[in-house]
């Protein structure tokens, strides 16, 4: 393992976080925050009560996992792309480190910079609504759990994507829509049936009820299915990624 | 002593079909500046490239000091530096980050006295805490080569150093490689300026179109290949060469002042005895004499056209 090359690009890139500091923190928590106003106070006002937690605190793991997610993708796969946009990569290639050397430096980064994120919503929100967390411990591990995987994700985005617009094809047409409909902002309890099944297939559900547990012991599904599919996901991509350095995909000719 | 670098059986193969070297078997030499010669496309960048690293070879092995560059990159790799041919920089990044992020990347602790040396001697220390879009071209270059440097390799691979550089930049360039190489820093350089080779290389390749068509001693490339040209100057101009002379295949030129005869050096003989015989008996006298030796370009041009 290249220690030094890890933390050389850990901080390459936390570095860029903290210069784009007001795209990367502020954005987030402004539009968190309108996610507030407009259905914690909105809405809100009239559903008062899911599985006896007040409306504006139950959809803070929701927003915090939406946010998570999309900015474990989008900064773990900028991170890689610009690179090989750029030709920079020349260097990475070149250096004396191993794919996983690079993996933990960028994949590191981005879960950092995400789970920044979400705390800085987490922080906000306490503010805004009555909050409690029952079970802390858990929280912070879906927390990381969630943010590497995704940023994984993110990261096998970052190498596949040939053009801007693939990299912003997949959080916007798959995670997206995914999160929104993963009960971020309602228990997929209360939805019919077919959907209720349907939602069953849809990864996201077991993250945001797995964290949604952690802050409300109450979740959709249980936390052991809601872990296994986690770990399911992280090796899917682990997988990817392993497969994509093996074969040199997109990174050498 | 043990070659630095070996290169053997290596061929590539694109994905589309080019296949961008064949078979080039090559040993660098401890210490020396390499000079690889070819026109445009001929797979300079793709050998360096297999070398660094960032392309794959489709078969060939290649040692670094010993090293395996597939099975031992690490240790291959930490011995080399590479300043790319295209001027690819983190726009957003300062320069002293940069070059210190390199010098991480290579596995090494900070070194800031070191980053600062290197930075000094590329005249890049006042500009350390500049972005590096605010930087001309030329300075860029110098931070690509900062960058290659700030893990103290023992091999430096320069692509195509002084493309798109000033007269200024090219000289301070060709210092710092002379500097580097009394360090004991292998150089190779690729190159498609004839005087930059003939500047600074100890050995030059000649590779065109994926094959390394000659590998040489500079001086003795250039004595071996080297035609010559023996300018007699004539007291009085002749109005046509004399019959007697045809075999010698003379030209006239300064409006008949000049008798030019050319010679090849790999010849065992050079027929200047007989020529000068040959002029004595006709009578012709000469006030001085000079010989041209032609330069490597020349050598170069008569090469890649021959092959051709």
């Amino acid at each position: 393992m290249n220690l030094p090359a890890i933390q050389a690009i850990y901080k390459f890139e936390m570095n860029r976080f903290w210069r784009t500091a007001l795209q990367s923190i502020v954005a987030p928590v402004v539009s968190t925050s309108l996610y507030f106003v407009v259905f914690g106070a909105a809405v809100g006002k009239q559903s008062q009560m899911i599985d006896g937690v007040p409306y504006g605190a139950f959809i803070v793991p929701g927003l915090m996992m939406l946010s998570l997610l999309t900015q474990s993708i989008a900064n773990a796969s900028f991170g890689i792309y610009f690179p090989r946009f750029s030709g920079t990569i020349y260097e990475l290639l070149s250096a004396p480190v191993s794919p996983f050397d690079i993996v933990l430096g960028y994949v590191g980064a981005a879960a950092t910079k995400s789970i920044l994120i979400a705390l800085i919503i987490l922080g906000t929100a306490a503010f805004l609504v009555p909050l409690r967390i029952d079970h802390p411990i858990a929280m912070l591990f879906f927390l990381i759990l969630t943010a590497v995987t995704f940023s994984l994700f993110g990261f096998v985005i970052g190498l596949w994507a040939d053009g801007f617009e693939k990299l912003q094809l997949v959080p916007l047409l798959i995670v997206t829509p995914l999160t929104f409909l993963g009960g971020s902002f309602y228990s997929i309890d209360v939805l019919p049936t077919f959907w209720w099944v349907l939602s069953h297939a849809n990864p996201v559900v077991y993250l945001i009820s797995a964290f949604r547990w952690a802050f409300f012991s109450k979740g959709d599904v249980g936390v052991a299915i809601s872990m296994g599919m986690s770990a399911l996901f992280l090796a899917l991509c682990l997988a990817a990624v392993t497969w994509m350095f093996k074969t040199g995909y997109r990174l050498k000719s | 002593m043990q070659p630095i670098i070996t290169i053997s059986g290596l061929s590539k193969t694109y994905a589309s079909g080019l296949a961008a070297l064949k078979d080039v078997n090559l040993e660098i030499r401890r210490g020396e500046i390499f000079a690889l010669l070819g026109p445009n496309g001929a797979g300079k960048s793709t050998l360096i490239n297999i070398v660094c690293g960032i392309v794959t070879p489709s078969t060939g092995t290649i040692t670094v000091d010993g090293h395996d560059i597939a099975t031992d990159y690490r240790a291959a790799r930490s011995l080399i530096g590479l300043v790319p041919q295209e001027l690819t920089t983190d726009a957003f990044e300062k320069v002293f980050n940069t070059v210190s992020f390199s010098r991480g990347l290579f596995g090494l602790g900070k070194n800031p006295a070191h980053i600062e040396q290197v930075l000094k001697d590329l005249s890049l220390w006042e500009k350390r805490d500049s972005r590096i879009m605010q930087l001309s071209g030329g300075m860029k270059r110098r931070v690509l080569i900062a960058k290659a440097l700030s893990h103290e390799p023992k091999i430096l691979f320069l692509d195509e150093p002084t493309a798109g550089v000033d007269v200024e930049l090219r000289q301070d360039m060709w210092r710092m490689v002379r500097r580097l190489r009394d360090s004991g820093v292998t150089v190779i350089l690729t190159t498609h300026y004839i005087e930059e080779a003939e500047e600074m290389a100890d050995r030059v390749g000649v590779i065109r179109k994926g094959e390394l068509v000659l590998v040489e001693e500079k001086a003795e490339l250039m004595r071996k290949l080297g035609k010559k040209q023996l300018t007699l100057h004539l007291p009085e101009p002749l109005a046509a060469i004399p019959e007697d002379l045809a075999d010698h295949h003379l030209e006239l030129a300064k409006n008949g002042c000049e008798l030019i005869y050319t010679y090849d050096t790999r010849g065992g003989r050079t027929g200047i005895t007989g020529l000068l015989t040959d002029l004595a008996a006709a009578g012709i006298r000469f006030q001085d004499i000079d010989t041209s030796q032609s330069s490597l370009e020349d050598i170069f041009v008569d090469l890649v056209r021959d092959a051709a």
